[in-house]
């Protein structure tokens, strides 16, 4: 199993977030699906240690989350937000300061192409990007590190169908070209159904089904 | 440089004057400072004329422990007054009490080193006193702005956590702005100083009857070492105080 949590809660002001949730998510494209305030992105921030839990435990590849480096985790387990946060400066600059941090070898190109945007946009600065253009830049970013898992929470929330279809089609053609797991967190079944092999449901904080998507999704 | 004035209380009341066309301004205008004023002026009477006394005091005992002693309880009362300014930061009593005490100590401790003062309590208490009133308010604005810009960014700082940055490394934009902010204001009137305004010490100087050019070195003096005293504070408070932000494993604290 890529990631096995077991007994999992966590409270968050005063109010629990996850409850005693255990379920476990295999290599290859997950979607995690539920309502608003089921737990998606707090279970997604947990597998990559930007939050880590009050009770019980999560593991990657068999090993405990709790044992391993935050620092190497996050770049070989990459996040990227459901609102585009780019640092200051130009697309090029934010793809360039991630590889950096992976200590990968850099190739803009290359990680602008497999994102969808054209190789001029290196040189744009990201306060000029459309969201699309920002969620995609999010993307670029996060390949430069050269995951082994990309975590996307809710990838296309914020964009029109257009540039919705264009992104799942980017992350298709990424599953297809470089191989890697995608959990991808989406309140849209969907997106699920289309990007999803593997489905967790979510409801109030707990996992209610998970499964392969012919029988959660049926 | 030794002058001496006197002042008497009639001269101070009648400046009370001012003060009453403050407040009849704020009551024009409602801009609702009567009330303040009021209490701003009778607490800088009372302020004033007990450290007054105490002053005359350390002066008459002339020794550096109640020097120390007076100087140590300006350093807790200023970081106590930041840490009101400071509401967002968690945990930043420690941050601006090492910041002041630190800024305190190298100032006052480099400015005797290096022969400017003598370290006796003529000048040791009024020169600590401006360093570490100096040194609150340029810690206290850059722990608001770090509070501010924290809470404001905490999408962009766990985006870049999310990439394995560490806190330091996620934070580090907004430090530093923290700490240019806190600077800033000392910064500019540093360059303004003679032109727009005069400063407090050689007004006073002056008024006392000094040298005009005793006067402008003394203040000199007095702004270079107050330039050293607020980048201290401002840097160990901001140094400090952002890492109370995150976790020991790199996660941006509820």
């Amino acid at each position: 199993m890529l990631f096995e949590l077991r007994d999992v809660s966590l409270d968050r002001g005063g109010r629990r977030v996850l409850d005693s949730i255990s379920v476990a998510i295999p290599s290859g494209p997950t979607a995690i699906v539920g309502p608003s305030g089921a737990g998606k992105s707090t279970l997604l921030r947990l597998l990559n240690r930007l939050a880590d839990p009050d009770v019980g435990t999560v593991s990657y590849r068999g090993r405990a989350l709790a044992a391993c480096d935050p620092l190497a985790l996050r770049c070989e387990v990459s996040l990227v937000p459901q609102l585009p946060a780019l640092l200051e400066g130009t697309v090029g600059s934010n793809v360039a300061y991630a590889a950096q941090l992976a200590g990968k070898e850099l190739d803009i190109e290359r990680c602008l192409r497999l994102a969808g945007l054209p190789a001029d946009f290196a040189e744009r600065d990201v306060s000029q990007l459309s969201v699309g253009e920002q969620q995609r830049a999010m993307l670029a970013r996060a390949l430069a590190q050269q995951p082994e898992v990309l975590l996307l929470d809710e990838p296309t929330s914020a964009l029109d169908h257009a540039a919705r279809d264009a992104v799942e089609a980017t992350l298709a053609e990424l599953r297809r070209e470089l191989e890697i797991s995608v959990v991808l967190v989406s309140h849209d079944l969907e997106q699920a159904r289309r990007l999803g092999e593997w489905v967790v449901r979510m409801k109030e904080g707990g996992v209610t089904e998970a499964g392969p998507l012919s029988e959660v999704l049926a | 440089m030794s002058t001496s004035i006197h002042v008497s209380a009639g001269q101070v009341a009648a400046t009370l004057a001012l003060v009453a066309l403050a407040a009849a301004v704020s009551f024009w205008r409602k801009a609702d400072l009567e009330r303040d004023i009021g209490i701003a002026t009778i607490r800088s009477f009372v302020q004033l004329t007990a450290i007054g006394y105490v002053i005359k005091l350390i002066f008459e005992a002339d020794t550096l422990w109640l020097v120390f002693a007076l100087l140590t309880v300006m350093v807790l009362f200023g970081a106590l007054t930041a840490r009101g300014r400071a509401k967002k930061v968690p945990g930043a009593f420690w941050p601006l009490l090492i910041a002041l005490a630190a800024a305190g100590t190298t100032t006052l401790g480099l400015v005797v080193a290096l022969g400017v003062f003598e370290a006796t309590p003529r000048y040791l208490v009024p020169v600590g006193g401006m360093v570490i009133g100096n040194a609150m308010t340029a810690s206290a604005v850059a722990l608001n702005r770090l509070g501010d810009e924290m809470a404001d960014s905490r999408n962009r700082i766990e985006a870049t956590l999310a990439l394995g940055a560490t806190g330091q490394e996620a934070a580090l934009p907004i430090v530093r702005r923290a700490l240019r902010s806190g600077m800033i204001t000392l910064v500019d009137s540093t360059k303004t100083t003679g032109l727009i305004f005069f400063p407090g010490t050689m007004v006073g100087m002056l008024l006392a009857g000094a040298n005009p050019t005793d006067a402008v070195r003394l203040q000199l003096i007095l702004l270079y070492t107050l330039l050293g005293s607020v980048a201290i504070a401002g840097l160990v408070a901001t140094t400090l105080a952002y890492r109370n932000f995150f976790t020991p494993a790199q996660q941006l604290r509820e």
